[in-house]
Parts: structure tokens; C-alpha cells; sequence
């Protein structure tokens, strides 16, 4: 279209900022997940997010060095010298020695704190407090600081809640369960669905046109129907709640689309192709596996990726059919949301713990995202 | 010794029969092309025999052997598609070693038979590479090694050559030639739309019609004594011009006269009941020439004329007694639109089809 | 043990269950084709005739025996269920269960919320995603742009309602707040700034919106009495459909404009907006749109791309103006796809449930049928009810259900 004669640059800028801002608008939430799974409790409840990015004005409370260690005479009175901030200067912009003002005097100034008692700060921390030998005695004086901070980001969460953190806060075991439930629920589908669809793409046999039918009906069956028959079904069978039953459900929720998809895959394929095969001596099982599998290698990975999210992000079908009383079997998305029952201020650890457990979708999104447009389109366009 | 042989084939997709009473005896070392208009079931006939289809009527033997039932790997047949066929995912080596791999021979064997094949088909420099890194010649030489590599009793082709440009066509058309001569002992069969390579590679032809065999032939025996008005329409190009005659006199020879004053004596035997019955009468556009001594068959007005140099073709109006007349005639020809040509042709040229298209040569 | 290690046991598993997968259907092969129907003897051909009939049915089998008992039985076992009380031991009840259900106020609740969701979320992300392909398509970054817009489809619903309920958190008045929200919130104060994006801007914004829809009702409503010319019968309602949709948001839009000059807006005060009543509904459907946008958007650029060149350039040639070539050339060339794009998003909608879980578990007048659902079934264990507005999701669905397996099957001939 921009090679069209006449045609105003000005509305190309306005296609540029139209884009950029949706870009931002649709980046913006999951960005300040992101920024605040590094952030301390205190950072996040202090202020916003997008106010981490910057250095900030931030109040501080150090303490002069112990008289009992530090103090040396100078004539009748005593001093303890230092810098509050040893080794890590940063700009003062204010400070005070109580409570009440926290920043009545600049950097610089000398406070006077009655009897003579006299405190100095600098703008690069040091300090000297001065007085009689009953002032500079007991603990160290405290000063309140306020000073320009600069963004300052911690691998703390993701330390607390992949290792060191207890009961709720620790998601390694539910991160591992996770992937228990994902990667079988995940292969399995595809080998059953994968034969099937070979069955229905290339094989004769009476029923096929209706079977088709049958499995795109069965694609949009709403999952909550099979609920509670399969509960029970389970809990009369043996198989109670656990990897098991949340495998099979899996396997089988996902067929319907694994099958629409790879048939239609298939069936794209050409004939001369697998009838050569045929003439060369394959039979219907080395077809599939020698020259059906290689081919399909795209739908096969579109499929693996939708089953792979959907399996990971899922919550209903792990809460229904995984996981118990006891819940050793919990998953990422089970226990996020117990966390936002229980700990729903605690914003370090639910983002960090969020952050966990939509990383890993991320990067197969990023990595295989060719595949899934791929699948989408498969799926939805004729 | 008979390689190949059908016996009553028949194929019907439920209602629909597309081939009818198919009775072929093809011998060891033919080169067997099938040709006949599109739909007419060439393709389906070649499945058939490759046990691609199944068969709904009839026998089929394999060197003596009935072979119905027995599938396409256990026939000792090879195809090659029109498409090629090739496994995209496998290099050429490996399409060509596929089927002995299957078939359980040693890692040696395959390779053997693999590189020697290869080197008939100059394809050595190309084994290591994938399908779509191949130009489309080099496709096809790939499908034909694909076939030879397995030694097959019977090389089935299925319009090999019609997804290649016209020059190469000509070159892989010799090139299929000489391979049929350095494998004397090889049966063939091969379909194609075209006639110049049926004519050129077969030594018989089938020609196939709505799904019955108007004609199986050596290709000269097709061109000179075709067997019915549709072949003698169907081999040669243009094709036959056929024109509406009474039969006036029966013997050895038999005379005909056209509505428009026309006249031949074709050296065609007829008998007595013949006499008066309409006919028709067939010419070859290359046997025409123009009368000169005001003995004609046809009068007919010129509508197009193409000067081609070497020939000038000449269309004639059509008449209610024959289609668009036509005309081959050597060298040039200066002939103005409109005028009227007399035309005539030796005797021995003409053809005699009765009133339900068969030649009187086959009664 | 083995079965302590998470990791392991999944191992196992995939080992054993992927072989046992391959060994069920190379074994059954085998045994078909050797034991069986053996292809050799006088039989021979007979036999390898009788093994090909079977063995589609060899490759089928796990696929069907899993779709008939985990998607087709339980449509008929839950039927069963909400026609009979689990108290009285599975006695029939006929309708009681469903009567019960409709005298409970939030099962309205949850038919009108999810009647919302199911006209905004489709139609938002369809918009979106349509204005998106468009826009992204024309740039040189376009791709890049669309993969992130494409993203949130990788995140789940949880992860999803996680990160806006940062956005949306309150904090007390006195402290700094650190939802988005909020802090953009109590940045107005109701002077002259505020009037002009809160007011000048949403109104524009919907007078513009107004006169979109009222423009492409009126092209409708042109075509429509122009008529004459044989359309499809299922045109006919889908379009008066829309005719109703169309006026319903024109209505809808004016009434906003108006409540925006007449509403007195609490400026000053943070709110806690997942729990402002009507709403809050709105701010939970955000977050299915953020996610399906994308998707959407991936669909329609690809049908977009899908529109011969031709006719847009011959509309350049006419004299169309870029609006009058996105509405009138490129729209009804790729309004195949919106259906699909559009159906399927209601699909997930009428599914919808772990974003109302997550967020507010249906309180505050948030709740829809999924959750209501869950609700009855592992809260008030009650599966009568519980399998009765499963049954509800059930016949929303099949219209949907009917229309796709009518066009697969006319699409097989
Ligand atoms: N699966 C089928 N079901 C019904 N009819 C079929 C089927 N396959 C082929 N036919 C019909 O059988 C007839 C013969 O088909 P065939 O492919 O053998 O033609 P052909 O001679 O090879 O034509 P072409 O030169 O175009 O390749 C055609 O009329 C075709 O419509
Ligand atoms: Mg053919």
C-alpha cells in the first residue's frame, strides 16, 4: 500500500503510534508481574511498580558507630566520626536525628541537639557526632536519611520460592508436579491421536464420514459435563484422584482437537506419496511411522504446543481429578490461587510465584510460536 | 512368454462402471502405452494392475501367477507417478533405498543396487541431497531409479513426463527409450496423453475409450489400420477427417460417392449387402492433395489457412456431411480464404468405417 | 520409591506410557497380520482383505474408547444425574433439580453475567484483534508487534487474574498506591484535566464509536432493503442479529454518554474496583480479552493477508478511502473468518471459569455458570443442581455444536 502514489505519510506515523501503544497496553500488565517478582516486600508496598524503574526518594534510618567502641576524646569532649553508608555512597537530599522531622537540615548542616550535643552529616554520609562524656555514651545516635535511591532489584523472591521458603510459599514441589501432570498429558494424546487421525485421513472403512462428524462435535463439548461421571467413574474404578486420572483426562479432553488437527494435516498430505509407499512394500504401520510422522512434524508440534499450555495453565481438571486432601499433588495454578486466598497483600511472593509459573509457557511461546500460528490457523480457518 | 495378462478385467466404484471386460496379453520385454482421452480409466487400470485398486471383475496375472489379492510390494511391480512421489523427508539415497530396506535385504545389497542404479541415471553427485533441492528432470530421474532399484518384473508409469517443460520432456523421452533398451528383458506399461510418446516408446498401444479397449496395436498398425472412426480420430494429428458416403459399388474394391458429387474407389473388400448403405469415409489431412485433373473426393471452401513453412494447413468450412475439413499439405501454398479446393487422395489411403464407426478392414 | 519422586514417577509414566501406546498398536499389527489373518497359505489373499478391514479399527480404538467414555458418556451420565437427587440415592426427581436452580437468585446472576461476558468478550477481542491485524500488517516491526500482543495466549487464566488484581489493587488513602489503577485514578480531582479525560475524551470516544456502528447498521440496513438478490438463509438472522447487537450498543453508548456528565465521580478516594457491583464484571472480562485479542488477532491478520490484492488495489483505483476499504472490501471478504474467530472465542466464554475463581470467586455479583457450577458440585456437593447447570452450559454450547458439524460434513462432500 505505501508504494501507492499520493499517499500521506502523516497516517503511516499514526499506524506506528497506534501499534506502539497497543504494544504497550498489552505488554504493561505482565511487565509490572514481572518488575515486582524482583522487588522486596517493602519496595512494593512503599510505591508502584513502574516506580521501581527510576531512582527514588527513599527514607532510611541508620545509626553512628557504638560510643563504647568508637568514641575518641577530644579535649573534655568526645567524638564518634564515621559514614553512615560505608562504602556505598549515595546523595542526601535531607536529613534529621528524630522522628518527628526527618529532614530538618540539608547535608552539610550541623544539628544541634541541645546541651551542646552537635551531629554533622555530609552529603556522602560521613558524620561527626560530638559531646560530653554522658551524651556520647549508650547507643549509637540515630539519623534519618532521605536520599535518592537507585533501582534496586533482588533475586530474593525467586530464591524464597523456589528454594528456602515454607509450606504455601515454596513452589518447587508444585512446580514439579506441574510438569508430572504436563509432559505425559502432553505425549500420550499425541501417539493415540496421531494413529487415529492416520485411521480416519487414509484408511478406508464404512462409519469414516460420520466418525469425522462425530469427533467435531465432540470438539466443543464443554469439559464441565464430564465433571462428576468421571469422578465417579474414577473413584469406582480405583484409579481415586491422582496422576492417573489426570493423565487420562487430559489425554482424552485433548483428543478431539488433536485428532481434527492432525487428520486435517494428514489428509493434505499427497496420495502418490503414501501409495508409492504402498508399492514399495510399507505396510499400514510403516507408512505411519516412516513417512506420516516425518510429514507431519508441524501439526504434530502445533498440537503438542496447545496441549502443552493448555495442560500447564489448566486448573479446573487438576482441581477435579489431581488433587486431594492432602494436597502433596498441588499444582502451580492450584497453589497460586491459594496463595491469593491466603496471602493476598504479600504481592512479592504471588508475583514471584506467578512469574514461575508463566515463565515457562513464555518461553515455548517464544520459542515454538510458529508452530502454535500454525496450529491456530489449522484449527479455525478452512 | 507372457508377463502380464488380464483377463475380463472389470472396476466399478459402486454404480459406476469405469472399465468394462478388460481382456490384455502383454509379453516379457514390451513397452505397453495406454493412452485415450482424460476420465477414460488409463490411470485406473495401471492401479489396478500395481494393486493400488481393487479389482472388481476379472483376473490379473503376474507372470502366470493370479495376483488379485496379492498386495502392490508382493506384485514384483515398480510405479512412478506423474507427481514423482518422493518422500521429502528422505535424501535421494534413501528414497532410493526405502523399498529394499523394507524388504529386508542387507545394508551391501541396498547400497549396491542403490549406487549402480544411480549411475545409470547419472544421479551420483545428487544422492546426498533432499527432494526439493533437485530441478524437476532430475525428480523424475530419481522416480525411474526409484523403480529400477527393485528390479521389478513390471515398471508401471503413470504420465511421467507431464509435469516437464517441453524441452526436457523430449530429452527424458529418449533417455526412458534407451533405458527400455539397456533392460531388454523388462515388461513396461506406461500412460500418457501424449501421442507422440506413445507412438515413439511403445512397441503396442492400448487405446482406451469410456473405460472399454478400442484397440491394442503396434503403433503404425493403429495409425494406418485403426479399427474404428474413434481411433482413427484419436492416433494422428490433426486428426482424421471423416465424411459421409453411400456405398455404390461392392468387390474388392468398393466405390463410394459423397453427396457432393465426390468419388472413390477404396481397394477395400465389401460385399453385396453393402450396397447402398451409408458409410464413412476417412482421409488423413497429410494424404490430401489438390486434384488436378478434376477427379475429387470432397469440394470444400477455405476458411483458415495456416502457412507454416514446411506445411500449409488448411481448414475447410464444415458441411452437414463431414466436420471442419482439413488439410496438410506440403510446402507452400498461396490460397485465399473463400476459394473452393478440390481434393482427392491415393486409394490406398482411404479408409472405410460402417454406420457404426467399425472398419470395414476388421469384419 | 520410586512413587515418592515427582519427577521420576512422571518419567515412569511417559516410558510406560508411551510405550505402552506403541506396543499396543505395533503388537495388535502384528498379531493381526500374523496370527490371525496370516498372509500366506491358500487363504492368502482373503486373509491380508479381512486384516485391512480390521485394522482401521486397531488404530482407532484407544482414541474412540477415550472419547466415548471421557466426552460422550459423561454428556448422557450428567443428563441422568441432574434428573435425579443424590440424597434420596439417585432417585428420578424429573425437573425439581433445574426448578430449584431457577429459584436461586445467583443462577440468574450467573445466566446474566455470563450473557455479558458472552456480547462483550467476543466482540471486544474480535475488535481488538481485527484493529491489531490491520494496523500491524501495514509496518515494517508489524511481526514483532503481533508477537507480543500474542502473548498473553501463553499465560494462564491464573497468571492472567494475578497480574491484574496488581493492577486493580487498593491500597488505604494515606498510603502510596501501587495498583495501576488507583494511582491513574487519584491523579484526577475533578478540575479541568479530569473533565477533559474523563469526560470530553470517553465521550468523543463513544460519539465516534456510535457513529461506526451506526455506519456499518446503516450498509446493512442499505443492503437489506436494496434486497433482491438470492443470500443465504442463514444470513438473514445472523444479520438481523447483529441489526439488534448494533442498536443495543448505540443505546448502550448514548446512555453512557449521558451518565458520564451526570454521574458524580468520587475523586480522591481509591477504589477497590472488583468490588463495585455491575462493573466489576467488565474489569474481570479484561482480562479474557487481553488474553484473546491476540489470538484473534493472529486468525484475522492471516485472513487478511488471505484477501487477493486485486481488490483492494481496484478499490484505490474507485476511489475508496482507507475506512471505506477496511469496512467494504476487506470486513466482507474475511467474514467467514470473524464467524469462526467470533465462535470460538465464545466457546472459551461459555467455559469460562479459573479468572472468576481466581478473582472473586463469584462474589460481589461476579458469578457465571462454570463457577456457579463448581460451586454446587465440590462446595455444596450438590450434583443435582451442580449436573443441572452443567446440562444449561451443555445447550448454550450446542448451536455452536450443530453449525460446525453441519458445515464439516458439507465440506466432506
Ligand atoms: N474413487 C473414485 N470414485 C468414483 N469414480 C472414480 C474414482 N476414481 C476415479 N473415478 C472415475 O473413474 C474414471 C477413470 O479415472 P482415471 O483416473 O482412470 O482416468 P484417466 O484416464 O487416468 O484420466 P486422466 O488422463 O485425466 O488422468 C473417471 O471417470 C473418474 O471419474
Ligand atoms: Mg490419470
Amino acid at each position: 500500500m505505501a508504494r501507492i502514489a499520493g499517499k500521506k505519510s502523516r497516517l503511516t506515523w499514526a499506524v506506528h503510534i497506534s501499534v506502539a501503544l497497543l504494544v504497550v497496553a498489552w505488554l504493561f500488565p505482565t511487565v509490572g508481574l514481572f518488575v515486582s517478582s524482583f522487588r522486596t516486600a517493602d519496595q512494593i508496598s512503599g510505591s508502584g511498580w513502574w516506580a521501581a524503574l527510576f531512582p527514588a526518594e527513599q527514607n532510611e534510618v541508620y545509626r553512628t558507630g557504638d560510643p563504647d567502641d568508637d568514641r575518641v576524646a577530644v579535649g573534655d569532649m568526645f567524638e564518634v566520626k564515621g559514614n553512615i553508608f560505608e562504602g556505598e555512597p549515595r546523595n542526601i537530599s535531607s536529613w534529621g536525628v528524630s522522628s518527628r522531622d526527618v529532614s530538618a537540615f540539608a547535608p552539610g548542616e550541623t544539628a544541634d541537639m541541645g546541651d551542646g550535643e552537635t551531629l554533622t552529616l555530609a552529603d556522602d554520609g560521613a558524620y561527626v557526632w560530638r559531646g560530653t562524656d554522658d551524651q556520647i555514651s549508650g547507643r549509637g545516635q540515630r539519623i534519618f536519611v532521605t536520599a535518592l535511591v537507585p533501582p534496586k532489584f533482588s533475586l530474593e523472591n525467586y530464591r524464597t520460592i523456589l528454594f528456602s521458603g515454607t509450606g504455601q510459599d515454596n513452589m518447587a514441589k508444585a512446580f514439579f508436579n506441574t510438569l508430572t501432570v504436563t509432559i505425559p498429558a502432553t505425549i500420550i494424546p499425541i501417539v493415540v491421536a496421531a494413529f487415529a487421525a492416520y485411521a480416519l485421513a487414509w484408511m478406508e472403512f464404512p462409519g469414516r464420514a460420520l466418525l469425522i462428524a462425530a469427533i467435531v462435535g465432540l470438539l466443543v463439548v464443554p469439559l464441565q459435563l464430564a465433571l462428576i461421571p468421571l469422578l465417579r467413574l474414577h473413584l469406582a474404578i480405583g484409579i481415586g484422584k491422582g496422576y492417573m486420572g489426570v493423565w487420562l483426562a487430559h489425554t482424552a479432553f485433548g483428543m478431539p482437537l488433536a485428532i481434527y488437527l492432525l487428520r486435517n494435516y494428514m489428509v493434505g498430505l499427497p496420495r502418490d506419496i503414501i501409495e508409492n509407499a504402498k508399492v514399495d512394500g510399507a505396510t499400514d504401520f510403516q507408512i505411519f511411522t516412516r513417512i506420516i510422522v516425518p510429514l507431519s512434524f508441524p501439526a504434530l508440534a502445533s498440537f503438542a504446543i496447545f496441549q502443552f499450555l493448555w495442560t500447564w495453565n489448566d486448573l479446573l481438571v487438576a482441581k477435579v481429578f489431581l488433587i486431594d486432601a492432602t494436597g502433596s499433588t498441588t499444582v502451580m495454578t492450584n497453589q497460586i490461587v491459594e496463595l491469593l486466598g491466603t496471602r493476598g497483600g504479600n504481592w512479592e511472593i504471588l508475583a514471584t510465584a506467578a512469574f514461575v509459573s508463566i515463565a515457562v509457557p513464555l518461553a515455548v511461546f517464544f520459542a515454538m510460536q510458529r508452530y502454535l500460528v500454525r496450529g491456530l490457523l489449522a484449527g479455525s480457518v478452512k | 512368454m507372457t508377463s502380464l495378462s488380464l483377463k475380463d478385467v472389470s472396476k466399478s466404484y459402486g454404480a459406476v462402471e469405469v472399465l468394462r471386460n478388460i481382456d490384455l496379453d502383454i509379453q516379457q520385454g514390451e513397452l505397453i502405452v495406454f493412452v485415450g482421452p482424460s476420465g477414460c480409466g488409463k490411470s485406473t487400470l495401471l492401479r489396478m494392475i500395481a494393486g493400488l485398486e481393487k479389482i472388481t471383475g476379472g483376473t490379473l496375472e503376474i507372470d502366470g501367477m493370479v495376483v488379485n489379492d496379492v498386495p502392490p510390494a508382493q506384485r514384483g511391480i515398480a510405479m512412478v507417478f506423474q507427481s514423482y512421489a518422493l518422500y521429502p523427508h528422505m535424501t535421494v539415497y534413501d528414497n532410493m533405498a526405502f523399498a529394499l530396506k523394507l524388504a529386508g535385504q542387507s545394508r551391501d545389497e541396498v547400497d549396491r543396487a542403490v549406487k549402480s542404479a544411480a549411475e545409470t541415471l547419472q544421479l551420483d553427485h545428487l544422492l546426498d541431497r533432499l527432494p526439493k533441492a533437485l530441478s524437476g528432470g532430475q525428480r523424475q530421474r530419481v522416480a525411474i531409479g526409484r523403480a529400477i532399484v527393485r528390479d521389478p518384473k513390471v515398471f508401471l508409469f503413470d504420465e511421467p513426463l507431464s509435469n516437464l517443460d517441453a524441452a526436457l520432456r523430449v530429452a527424458t523421452r529418449i533417455e526412458i527409450a534407451q533405458l527400455k533398451e539397456s533392460m531388454p528383458e523388462s515388461t513396461m506399461v506406461y500412460v500418457t496423453h501424449d501421442q507422440v510418446e506413445a507412438m515413439t516408446l511403445a512397441s503396442r498401444i492400448v487405446v482406451l475409450h469410456g473405460g472399454d479397449i478400442e484397440q491394442f496395436g503396434e503403433p503404425l498398425e493403429l495409425y494406418e489400420r485403426p479399427a474404428n472412426t474413434f481411433v482413427a480420430q484419436f492416433i494422428g494429428s490433426p486428426a482424421m477427417n471423416l465424411v459421409d458416403a453411400t456405398v455404390v459399388g461392392t468387390g474388392p474394391s468398393t466405390e463410394v460417392k459423397m453427396p457432393d458429387g465426390g468419388h472413390a474407389l477404396v481397394p477395400i473388400n465389401s460385399v453385396e449387402s453393402d450396397l447402398d448403405t451409408s458409410v464413412k469415409l476417412g482421409v488423413r489431412p497429410e494424404d490430401l492433395r489438390l486434384s488436378e485433373d478434376g477427379e475429387y473426393l470432397v469440394a470444400a471452401k477455405v476458411e483458415i489457412v495456416e502457412a507454416l513453412g514446411e506445411t500449409t494447413v488448411v481448414y475447410c468450412e464444415p458441411r452437414k456431411d463431414h466436420d471442419a475439413f482439413i488439410v496438410k499439405l506440403p510446402g507452400i501454398h498461396r490460397i485465399e480464404k473463400g476459394t473452393e479446393l478440390r481434393l482427392t487422395a491415393a486409394p490406398g489411403k482411404l479408409h472405410l468405417f460402417d454406420s457404426n464407426g467399425e472398419s470395414f478392414l476388421y469384419r | 520409591m520410586f512413587t515418592e519422586n515427582p519427577a521420576l514417577l512422571g518419567l515412569m509414566t511417559i516410558v510406560i506410557g508411551v510405550g505402552a501406546c506403541l506396543g499396543y498398536f505395533f503388537f495388535s499389527n502384528v498379531i493381526l497380520d500374523k496370527v490371525i489373518f496370516p498372509a500366506k497359505g491358500p487363504n492368502a489373499g482373503r486373509n491380508i482383505n479381512r486384516a485391512n478391514m480390521i485394522r482401521p479399527w486397531l488404530f482407532l480404538f484407544p482414541a474412540l474408547f477415550g472419547l466415548t467414555l471421557y466426552l460422550a458418556y459423561p454428556v448422557f451420565e450428567t443428563l441422568r444425574l441432574s434428573l435425579t437427587d443424590r440424597d434420596l440415592g439417585g432417585a428420578f426427581v424429573g425437573f425439581e433439580n433445574y426448578r430449584k436452580m431457577m429459584n436461586e437468585d445467583k443462577f440468574w446472576e450467573a445466566v446474566r453475567n455470563n450473557l455479558l461476558w458472552l456480547v462483550v468478550v467476543p466482540a471486544a477481542s474480535t475488535a481488538f484483534g481485527l484493529l491489531a491485524a490491520q494496523l500491524t500488517d501495514r509496518i515494517r516491526w508489524g511481526n514483532f508487534a503481533k508477537s507480543l500482543i500474542f502473548m498473553p495466549m501463553a499465560i494462564s487464566f491464573v497468571g492472567a487474574s494475578v497480574i491484574f488484581k496488581l493492577i486493580y489493587d487498593t491500597r488505604p488513602a494515606d498510603q502510596n498506591q501501587i495498583g495501576v489503577l488507583n494511582a491513574v485514578w487519584l491523579k484526577f480531582d475533578g478540575g479541568i484535566g479530569s473533565i477533559f479525560t474523563l469526560q470530553l475524551v470517553p465521550t468523543l470516544l463513544l460519539i465516534g464509536f456510535v457513529g461506526i456502528v451506526g455506519y456499518v447498521l446503516w450498509t446493512f440496513v442499505r443492503d437489506f432493503t436494496a434486497g433482491g438478490r438470492n443470500r443465504s438463509v442463514w444470513l438473514l438472522p445472523l444479520q438481523l442479529v447483529m441489526a439488534i447487537g448494533g442498536l443495543w450498543l448505540i443505546w448502550l453508548s448514548i446512555g453512557s454518554i449521558v451518565d458520564i456528565w451526570v454521574t458524580e465521580l468520587p475523586y480522591g478516594q481509591p477504589q477497590t474496583w472488583l468490588t463495585i457491583s455491575f462493573w466489576n464484571n467488565f474489569f474481570l472480562m479484561v482480562v479474557l480479552i487481553w488474553i484473546q485479542t491476540g489470538f484473534a488477532m493472529v486468525i484475522l491478520s492471516a485472513a487478511l493477508r488471505g484477501i487477493p490484492e486485486e481488490t483492494v488495489e481496484a478499490a484505490i483505483v474507485d476511489g475508496a478511502n482507507p475506512f471505506q476499504i477496511f469496512f467494504k472490501i476487506k470486513v466482507p471478504q474475511i467474514m467467514g473468518t470473524i464467524v469462526v474467530v467470533w465462535t470460538t472465542i465464545t466457546l472459551t466464554v461459555l467455559k469460562i471459569f479459573d479468572i472468576v475463581f481466581a478473582m472473586t470467586n463469584g462474589q460481589w455479583e461476579t458469578q457465571v455458570l462454570a463457577n456457579y457450577m463448581y460451586d454446587k458440585l465440590f462446595r455444596a456437593s450438590d450434583w443435582g443442581i451442580g449436573s443441572a447447570s452443567a446440562i444449561v452450559i451443555m445447550l448454550l454450547v450446542t448451536p455452536i455444536l450443530v453449525w460446525n458439524v453441519y458445515n464439516a460434513r458439507k465440506e466432506m462432500r
